[in-house]
């Protein structure tokens, strides 16, 4: 809700300054499905308003449009009404400027490509000569830790390596802006906490913006500078919670009282915003 | 070796069915040239001992049924003791067929890519295309052939081309159809993916599509060249029986020669194995290179 008076405030002021660092500017946004049982209210009302550098975590139940959100952002859906601006763009125009990487629940990696060829892809659709191909690509598997592995094939690596594999694929692009679809949620518990810090500090190292869908509070509120909590039918934004814990952070943080006391406020909004439909 | 293990392993299991299909073979050719062998024994009026009337139905001249060892010494003498040139050779009948064969399957599988493609981006295209598409294999290709042979023949196409239309006729449907499903069987996420890299739709073909429906195309080509050398063989009746398998069988039957006619039946049915084999390996092969193949 502060949120929206905040957005105002910059406006009214007119200050184009203040929104040039502004990636992410959505106002009243509405998504609606038509199917064969009538309308289904994905996003209803949505205001959103994310700052270059920040890593925002939206987290809610599955229905609640956390996931259509990040795909109206990338403009692989059309809103329904409400406007929306990427980097001051409409989406349809930061997409085609390729504003953004967009890292999906699995990895999603050509099987008939090995992994430097699936980091390759976006770079050969760019039309980028061979040697700043082969440089992006070993300066990006470096980046998550997968150097040495560009001539294996997806299926020769573990489901951690694959999407590691599709981080870098998105990286590639050298996009500011990374959108993040539950990336880490096919994964067992571990090697979720491992590429959480890794993710933590390629955050803070490579200084993008990130948007990051998830449904579990400890790693929303273990990667993120804002969390956006949403409830479902219809799709809203139920209250968002800025979280100042220092920028890098290991995994002991988890146990201190500043953690815990941003992760029992996520599960009350959570639990809020649950509470009609649980007759 | 148990014989557990030995029903187990498919060398095993393959000459097993042929040892079964060739008793039966015997057995069939027996029972059908006993008639003409008792009408023949009456009028010489021989009587030959149950052995040795066996012995006769299995090695007349023009047998109903010949057997197997009756084909096989023709394919013999018309393949290892024949030069290739000669007309009588099965080889240069073989080869024949199989040129044409593989003519019409490589323009079919072109066709049928091409076709299949059109429609996956063109939506109209498979509303209106489609039915035409179905329609043309619902009509029985004996029928079609000798028109084909005949209007070509008189454009002055004639030889190896009116063949190969027809094996292109046969084939480009199980290609068209497979790869249809090939390039729609990408998965949505990668679709989006390339949607995602603002890919252009000719990016997207290359780089996702195509590569997503080689599989679908290998199990494709398989039914379409079998069909091809049909197709090459039926396309073979209609042209006075000149040349080609085809020829042989028309030939076989005009003299009764059934013996002649079970072997070009037999080099056919060897054909269509090694060329389906051929293909299979060659699917093999490409999935091995693309990263695949497990």
């Amino acid at each position: 809700m502060t949120e929206i008076q905040a957005t105002g405030a910059a406006s009214t002021a007119g200050a184009a300054e203040a929104d040039a660092f502004r990636v992410i500017e959505a106002r009243e946004l509405c998504l609606t499905f038509e199917t064969n049982d009538g309308p289904v209210h994905a996003l209803s009302n949505v205001d959103l308003a994310v700052d270059r550098g920040e890593f925002v975590s939206f987290i809610g139940p599955s229905g609640c449009g956390k996931t259509t959100l990040l795909r109206v952002i990338a403009d692989l859906e059309k809103p329904t009404s409400g406007s929306i601006a990427v980097n001051g763009m409409t989406p349809e125009e930061a997409r085609r400027k390729r504003a953004y990487g967009y890292v999906f629940q699995s990895a999603a990696l050509y099987p008939w490509r090995t992994i430097a060829g699936n980091v390759a892809l976006p770079l050969e659709i760019m039309g980028l000569d061979q040697a700043e191909r082969e440089e992006r690509i070993a300066r990006n598997l470096a980046l998550v830790n997968l150097a040495g592995f560009e001539r294996k094939f997806p299926w020769q690596l573990s489901g951690g390596m694959q999407q590691r594999a599709s981080i870098a694929r998105a990286l590639a692009v050298e996009p500011d802006l990374l959108l993040m679809d539950e990336p880490f949620g096919a994964l067992d518990e571990i090697v979720r906490d491992h590429l959480n810090e890794q993710l933590n500090q390629l955050w803070d190292r490579t200084n993008k913006t990130v948007i990051f869908v998830t449904h579990s509070i400890p790693e929303a509120v273990f990667l993120s500078t804002k969390i956006v909590v949403m409830s479902p039918r219809p799709g809203r934004v139920h209250d968002v919670i800025d979280c100042n814990l220092p920028r890098v952070r290991t995994l002991d943080i988890r146990e201190t009282p500043e953690f815990l006391a941003i992760a029992h406020r996520v599960r009350d909004g959570l639990r809020a915003g649950h509470a009609y439909d649980d007759q | 070796m148990t014989i557990n293990k030995l029903l187990k392993s498919q060398g095993a299991a393959v000459a097993a069915v042929v040892l079964i299909l060739i008793v039966i073979w015997y057995l069939g050719a027996a029972v059908l040239n006993a008639p003409f062998q008792r009408d023949q024994n009456e009028r010489t009026q021989q009587t030959q001992t149950s052995g040795a009337f066996i012995e006769a139905t299995l090695n007349q001249k023009r047998p109903v049924l010949p057997a197997p060892h009756q084909v096989l010494v023709e394919i013999w003498n018309t393949t290892v003791e024949k030069r290739i040139t000669s007309k009588r050779s099965l080889v240069y009948h073989s080869g024949i067929t199989l040129s044409s064969t593989m003519l019409g399957f490589v323009l079919g599988t072109l066709l049928g890519i091409t076709l299949a493609a059109a429609i996956i981006h063109v939506e109209s295209l498979e509303r209106s295309l489609m039915p035409w598409i179905i329609t043309s294999q619902t009509i029985p290709i004996l029928a079609i052939a000798p028109m084909v042979i005949v209007v070509l023949n008189a454009i002055g196409i004639s030889g190896l081309i009116p063949k190969a239309m027809i094996s292109t006729y046969l084939s480009f449907f199980p290609v068209t159809v497979g790869v249809v499903k090939g390039l729609r069987s990408a998965d949505p996420m990668q679709l989006d993916l390339m949607r995602t890299y603002s890919a252009s739709t000719f990016q997207t073909f290359w780089k996702l599509r195509w590569p997503s429906s080689i599989p679908f195309l290998f199990t494709s080509m398989k039914v379409a060249i079998a069909a091809s050398l049909v197709g090459a063989i039926v396309g073979e009746l209609p042209t006075g029986a000149v040349a080609g398998l085809g020829a042989r069988l028309l030939a076989g039957s005009y003299y009764g020669q059934t013996v002649q006619i079970w072997s070009a039946l037999l080099s056919a049915a060897f054909l269509a194995a090694m060329l389906v084999t051929i293909v299979g390996v060659a699917d093999k092969a490409v999935r091995r290179r693309m990263g695949i193949a497990r």
